[in-house]
């Protein structure tokens, strides 16, 4: 099994290279070090990050192997990338500040695009409701109270139509998070586009589309892996060949994370995810210099500083490498990790919300350090509600003020070079390898999701951290220290349920002006595909979106061809 | 902290207790937590897995024969969603099953759910000792209630 060998390959290796002592780190211990702490001692046992690696009280250059720098560091925009992905970063372009919005009716959320355009916006963002996310129509008596709530509902083409209404696709790109339904949106986008007269060559973009990650995280399928899978390699192939602007998937670990991983599970399941769709594209027969352009990567920026800088260089360093070593990328862009970053949810606290502004900042800090393409600050109001308008605004402040005033991007990677960094990028890589040679022991990603491998290693780290935390171990300030008896309650946002009703009629006036003998022919020969491994459904999809054929009607023709999905046991 | 057997009460039967979350959420990373701290503290823990209809749920209680139900949402969308659940319990005449709540509830909120018969209502830090104290005092109610009491 040569190919099977490649990450314990990697891993002799990476380890001949590290394990080596360290001795004037020893030395000084016993000199100096052990003499004062019989007086003095710790304030703690034990030292570790949220990864649970035990660091030391300090580190040299003997925690670094002799051609470090050379080998594994390199320089900003040379492999493998270590520094950053471009030679002159944060001094070309700022990171994007992208703030992921969307709420309410078709209608609201295109008057808030179109107020984002006049101010200079053209990385459009936008986030659906449950029910779009998991394909269901708003008249599902399931979607009931869920309507337009954390983001725009979309049932239709019409609706696609009114979001984008007067905006020239062609002079915009459009990130849509969505996956599952992935397909359906990206359908209407494209119809959108085709009945505006722009050619799909111009035609810009994102879906989420990472599967794999609902599976582990975030829990939003609608059929079994392998369909959901295929959807994606038709999607896939044919934005390659007729989309050349449409980036396909955005490999994600902010929702593994959330969902309670270390930040080593983040990394290597985040980048086992992406291997496997890098396999997938290549099975398929497209170039690897072709297709891994246009995936990019989602993490998450959370609160243990040196940690998140560390493990996003990480990231860089290994995709790099896999890519060129493993699946044979020629193009330096094909070996890239661009990423979009996110500050934790999950780290901001209800009590003493104003906190959270701080805690935002550290990680937002985190995330550029982290060489980071774009970034969305989370706001201090969000532990318990869509955030308020006052709150965005601090939020977006905060990126204003780290790229305006602090000067931290005006040197590239900045923090490259200090021994302790570079030790810790060192050991998220090597634990990241240890994953990935683990998960291909269990019989691959896909099999290890299956399983419910991924899904139970997370579940005992958010317990362990949970566990820490009740017992003060992990401290949250304003939660198991520093508490107040009288917590002021926060005034939050309320999103109206006014979006229901007007879906509600918009839906039922469609359906009574649409072509229903078109409806139900693009459905059946949508089924007719599905049930062929070997049709690209694209088209069929496209066709059923431009009948009117609602987002529940076509992702029902997939469920009655796949099938639904039961996860695993997890606990 | 076997709380879920220390009482006479659950001596032969630990507090049984079923961990959903109705309505379309996926966010379980509570629900996991929860599960394990539940059966830590001895309770009979069964989940309901994902997005199950309020009518999934009642039939799973009843068939189960489970002390407590315990809902969790971080969608914003419990007052309807729970409400569902607690009129589905009401219509059916259920009254020795008891429901609890958790997510991301705003205290505005609080209130009105206990006003419908959904208590805790637990938000986002709430130590687990807290939680696992109010599952097993409604359990012991809904256990009398059981027992005839």
């Amino acid at each position: 099994m040569p190919e099977d060998s490649y990450w314990s390959t990697k891993l002799a290796g990476i380890s001949a290279r590290r394990n080596h002592g360290n001795r004037s780190f020893e030395e000084w211990e016993k000199k100096t070090l052990v003499p004062w702490n019989r007086s003095t001692g710790y304030r703690e046992t034990e030292y570790e990050n949220s990864s649970g690696i035990s660091l030391k009280p300090v580190y040299n250059s003997e925690d670094l192997s002799s051609d470090y720098e050379k080998k594994q560091l390199g320089m900003p925009g040379e492999y493998p990338y270590t520094r950053g992905v471009y030679p002159n970063m944060y001094r070309g372009r700022k990171w994007t500040m992208r703030m992921f919005s969307g709420f309410g009716t078709p209608e609201d959320t295109n008057r808030r695009l179109k107020y984002l355009i006049e101010h200079g916006e053209s990385g459009l963002s936008i986030a659906f409701d449950m029910p779009t996310l998991y394909g269901y129509d708003c008249d599902n008596p399931r979607s009931h109270g869920e309507v337009g709530k954390c983001g725009v509902n979309v049932t239709s083409l019409r609706d696609m139509e009114v979001i984008f209404d007067g905006i020239d696709l062609s002079r915009v790109s459009t990130s849509m998070t969505i996956n599952a339904p992935a397909i359906v949106l990206l359908a209407m986008y494209l119809a959108v586009a085709r009945k505006q007269g722009v050619p799909f060559e111009k035609v810009a973009g994102t879906v989420q589309a990472d599967i794999l990650k609902e599976y582990i995280a975030q829990k939003e399928w609608m059929y079994p892996p392998e369909a959901h899978l295929r959807i994606i390699r038709d999607m896939m192939t044919y934005c390659t060949e007729n989309v050349p602007k449409w980036n396909y998937i955005s490999i994600s670990g902010y929702h593994i994370r959330e969902a309670g991983s270390s930040a080593v599970q983040e990394l290597a399941f985040t980048l086992a995810d992406g291997f496997h769709y890098v396999e997938m594209g290549k099975e398929t027969g497209l170039d690897v210099d072709d297709f891994a352009p246009r995936l990019s990567f989602f993490f998450n920026s959370s609160i243990n500083f040196f940690e998140e800088i560390a493990k996003m260089r990480a990231a860089r360093r290994i995709w790099a490498t896999v890519l060129k070593e493993k699946y044979g990328a020629r193009s330096e862009k094909a070996m890239l990790l661009r990423f979009h970053s996110q500050t934790s949810g999950y780290t901001l606290t209800w009590q003493q919300p104003l906190n959270n502004i701080v805690r935002t900042t550290i990680e937002a800090m985190a995330a550029v350090l982290g060489g980071t393409q774009s970034l969305h600050t989370n706001s201090y109001d969000e532990a318990m509600a869509l955030p308020s308008e006052d709150a965005v605004r601090v939020a977006l402040r905060t990126q204003q003020i780290i790229s305006d005033e602090s000067g931290i991007p005006d040197v590239i990677d900045p923090l490259g070079g200090s021994y302790f960094l570079e030790w810790l990028t060192d050991e998220m890589e090597e634990r990241a390898y240890r994953y990935f040679e683990e998960i291909e022991k269990v019989g691959g990603i896909l099999q290890a999701v299956k399983k419910g491998y991924i899904q139970k290693e997370i579940a005992a780290t958010s317990y362990r951290r949970q566990t820490r935390i009740e017992e003060g171990k992990e401290i949250m300030v304003g939660v198991n220290k520093y508490s107040v008896a009288d917590e002021k309650p926060l005034r939050i946002l309320k999103i109206s349920r006014k979006a229901q009703k007007a879906q509600l009629d918009r839906i039922r006036e469609v359906k009574s002006e649409r072509n229903e003998k078109r409806v139900r022919e693009t459905l059946e020969e949508l089924e007719n595909a599905m049930r062929d491994e070997s049709v690209n459904i694209m088209p069929y999809v496209i066709n059923a979106v431009e009948a009117y054929s609602t987002l529940e009607e076509i992702s029902n023709v997939g469920r009655k061809v796949f099938g639904g999905w039961k996860e695993p046991v997890i606990v | 902290m076997a709380v879920g057997k220390s009482q006479s009460l659950f001596r032969d039967k630990p507090v049984k207790v079923l961990l959903a979350k109705p309505g379309i959420d996926g966010h379980d990373r509570g629900m996991f937590v929860l599960a394990r701290a539940f059966r830590d503290a001895g309770m009979d823990v069964l989940y309901a897995g994902l997005l199950p209809t309020p009518e999934e749920v009642v039939d799973t209680a009843v068939n189960e024969d489970v002390d407590v139900i315990a809902l969790s949402l971080l969608n914003g969308a419990h007052l309807v969603v729970f409400k569902k659940v607690a009129d589905l319990m009401r219509s059916r005449g259920i009254d020795d099953i008891a429901i609890v709540g958790g997510g991301t509830i705003p205290e505005p909120d609080r209130p009105k759910l206990e006003k419908i018969g959904v208590s805790g209502n637990f938000g986002p830090g709430t130590p687990l000792s807290v939680i696992i104290e109010h599952v097993t005092e409604r359990a012991a109610q809904a256990r009398k209630k059981k027992m005839g009491e």
